[in-house]
């Protein structure tokens, strides 16, 4: 890639647009699964019984509903970001690219 | 209690084997359904095979299958190289076990994969051509860096396939009545034919029929289980606490965990390991572009996270149906040990289950299922060790890039066949040896070695040579020596009695130390070649962001 076109790109509104954007959404996901996932690590370190915790009056507890919805969450996440990635920023991306002929 | 926090420490080990059966492992009678069964994949298999060996004909096709692989092909590709038979046996083993605790290790299984897609996926697509280290050494210095990266690779394929080989040779024998070294042989050949003759599209294609045949099979065992009781998981729950031997215990976390260091390490070594096992890397190359790279994730987040659920049920259904069932005691095992041993050891909770739900014939299925997940693991690992050393080592270190295609395939085939005869080799000499510790190993070194690397040289400008070369480096030595003197390797293989290290897993620490050495060695390189790779940055930053230049699909 030439130096120039390095430049025209950098300068270019939407490509700053499509960076900061996309940035920000997907470290934001990333930190609500780190968030998530760490936050369940550690209270299994440090009070697990809190996962013991029976849901009503049978046997099941609260630690099924909560290890469950954690798979059920991350699979959503990856949802949310294939949807916005694959309209919005490839809208953008493309933009780049056009605004390049 | 000590025995009980003992037995879970052993279970976690035994999961993170993938698949390598502990202790003694007992030849059982011929099984004939599953041996049919089996040879009907394998008969299956080469004929896709010998389709896909007539188009790869290109480097291009041989690596990443000419990149015309479509999003939910390739989810459906990366949940058949990641759900081993490890997962799928040892997962429901551990929740026969001890319960509860067997969620907590498939979470950490699972959460690794979104982040790849947040932050990993799209950037690598855009940089990369054939592997990771394409991306790693995209404004580096070739020779070192990808000298480097192909170490760190290879290491980590070597070791998963060791595991892999030991897990088959072993369930092999228990599920087909074949001795040991058969099976090890058989597989190797099976894989060297799949890797040279088909490339990229044979296997993953293999791994595609696998996926669809373990989701199935263990849909259908968690559907059989549930149905017995209304399909009422309360009622299931209600049933396995009453019959198993802790109790109620089974339905909260039990000793899986124990302090805090061990509990961040191991989430570490999961998530950041996933994202640096070069086998799954490299399924990223072989499609289109960034937005079917995103589609595999999230297919493969879903194919993979529906999995672990079915297992979890499995492995209630097995309390259920498997313990206390006299049909598959250890009749022997309880004479000397008393409780009630099963068959073949608990990672059989979940074959012994196949046959209580669907008699003989499912359990021929299972075990053919098995074994070919076992295949497929074994195919994907190899090609992606036959790359690092074909396109990395021989391809851009040795000759400098200056080497025609057709002589750089001819080289990936024969570490094909190279790989595939040391894996046999170094699975048969390993047949007797405890090697629990093995993927543990594998994927601390792809979190600690191959993950920071890779990571930085996408997101960090002020990223040199030497910081990632220094490193990289240092990356893969900590987690290397504080395994061998942590309680894995110090007490339970070389048998001392107190570990020097104290965590069984090291990743918090040596992926820490890999950080800061590629910073420190970065920071202070101040030659004109690290000018010039800082100064790249900018131009490799827009392909990664826009895939303005990446490698297109060809035609197919």
């Amino acid at each position: 890639m030439k130096k120039e076109t390095v430049e025209q790109i950098k300068n270019d509104p939407k490509y700053q647009e499509l960076v900061s954007k996309r940035s920000r959404f997907a470290w934001t996901l990333s930190i609500v699964m780190l968030v998530i996932y760490y936050g369940f690590i550690l209270v299994i370190a440090f009070d697990p019984s809190l996962l013991g915790t029976k849901l009503g009056s049978g046997v099941t507890t609260w630690g099924i509903p909560i290890g469950v919805g954690i798979i059920v969450i991350a699979f959503i996440l990856t949802g949310v970001y294939v949807k916005r990635a694959n309209t919005e920023f490839d809208d953008l991306s493309r933009q780049v690219k056009e605004a390049l002929k | 209690m000590k025995k009980i926090l003992l037995s879970f420490m052993a279970l976690g080990a035994m999961v993170f084997a993938a698949g390598a059966l502990e202790g003694e492992v007992q030849k059982q009678p011929l099984n004939v359904s599953a041996i049919i069964m089996f040879l009907v994949f394998v008969a299956g298999t080469l004929g896709i095979t010998y389709w896909a060996a007539k188009r790869t004909k290109t480097a291009k096709d041989f690596y990443t299958a000419g990149g015309g692989i479509t999003g939910f092909q390739n989810g459906l590709a990366i949940a058949g190289d990641y759900m081993s038979a490890a997962s799928f046996l040892g997962i429901s083993a551990l929740v026969y076990g001890a319960g509860y605790d067997g969620l907590i290790y498939s979470i950490g299984f699972l959460v690794g994969w979104p982040v790849i897609l947040f932050l990993v996926s799209e950037r690598l697509r855009n940089l990369g051509k054939y592997t990771f280290s394409d991306v790693v050494a995209y404004r580096l210095k070739q020779g070192p860096i990808r000298s480097m990266a192909a170490s760190g690779a290879i290491a980590t394929v070597v070791l998963y396939l060791i595991a892999q080989m030991v897990g088959a040779g072993q369930l092999i024998q228990l599920l087909f009545g074949l001795p040991y070294s058969w099976a090890v042989v058989l597989v190797g050949a099976l894989m060297i034919m799949y890797v040279t003759f088909g490339g990229m599209l044979a296997t993953t294609w293999v791994q595609i029929i696998k996926a669809c045949l373990l989701l199935a099979g263990a849909t259908f065992m968690a559907l059989a289980v549930l149905a017995h009781f209304g399909f009422s998981f309360e009622a299931l729950f209600a049933k396995a606490v009453e019959v198993h031997p802790k109790g109620e215990a089974i339905m909260s976390p039990g000793g899986l965990v124990s302090d805090p260091v061990s509990a961040i390490s191991l989430g570490l070594a999961l998530m950041l390991g996933t994202a640096g096992l070069p086998h799954i890397l490299m399924r990223f190359f072989t499609v289109a572009d960034a937005k079917e790279a995103r589609k595999s994730v999230f297919y493969a987040t879903g194919f993979i996270g529906y999995f672990y659920i079915l297992t979890f049920t499995i492995g209630f259904g097995a309390i259920v149906m498997v313990l206390n069932n006299p049909e598959y005691l250890d009749l022997a095992k309880q004479a000397i040990e008393g409780g009630a041993p099963i068959l073949g050891g608990n990672n059989m909770a979940a074959v012994h289950l196949s046959h209580a739900v669907g008699g003989n014939f499912f359990l021929g299925f299972i075990s053919a299922v098995a074994f070919a997940t076992i295949l497929a693991v074994v195919a994907g690992l190899t090609l992606a060790g036959a790359s690092a050393i074909s396109h990395d080592l021989y391809a851009n270190v040795f000759m400098k890039g200056k080497v025609d295609e057709a002589k750089e395939m001819k080289v990936s085939k024969m570490a094909t066949v190279g790989l595939g005869v040391i894996a046999i080799l170094l699975g048969i000499a390993f047949e007797k040896q405890n090697i629990a510790f093995l993927v543990g190993l594998a994927f601390a070194i792809a979190a600690s070695a191959n993950f920071p690397v890779l990571f930085l040289a996408m997101f960090w400008k002020k990223l040199t040579t030497r910081g990632a070369v220094i490193g990289g480096f240092i990356g893969l030595l900590t987690t290397v020596i504080l395994l061998i003197i942590s309680p894995v390797i110090w007490v339970e293989v070389l048998g001392y009695t107190e570990a020097i290290f104290p965590y069984k897993h090291p990743a918090l620490f040596s992926v820490t130390a890999a950080f800061i050495a590629i910073w420190f060695f970065s920071v202070t390189d101040k030659s004109d070649d690290a000018a010039r790779e800082i100064e790249a940055f900018d131009a490799q930053d827009i392909r990664s962001q826009t895939g303005i230049g990446a490698e297109g699909a060809s035609a197919h």
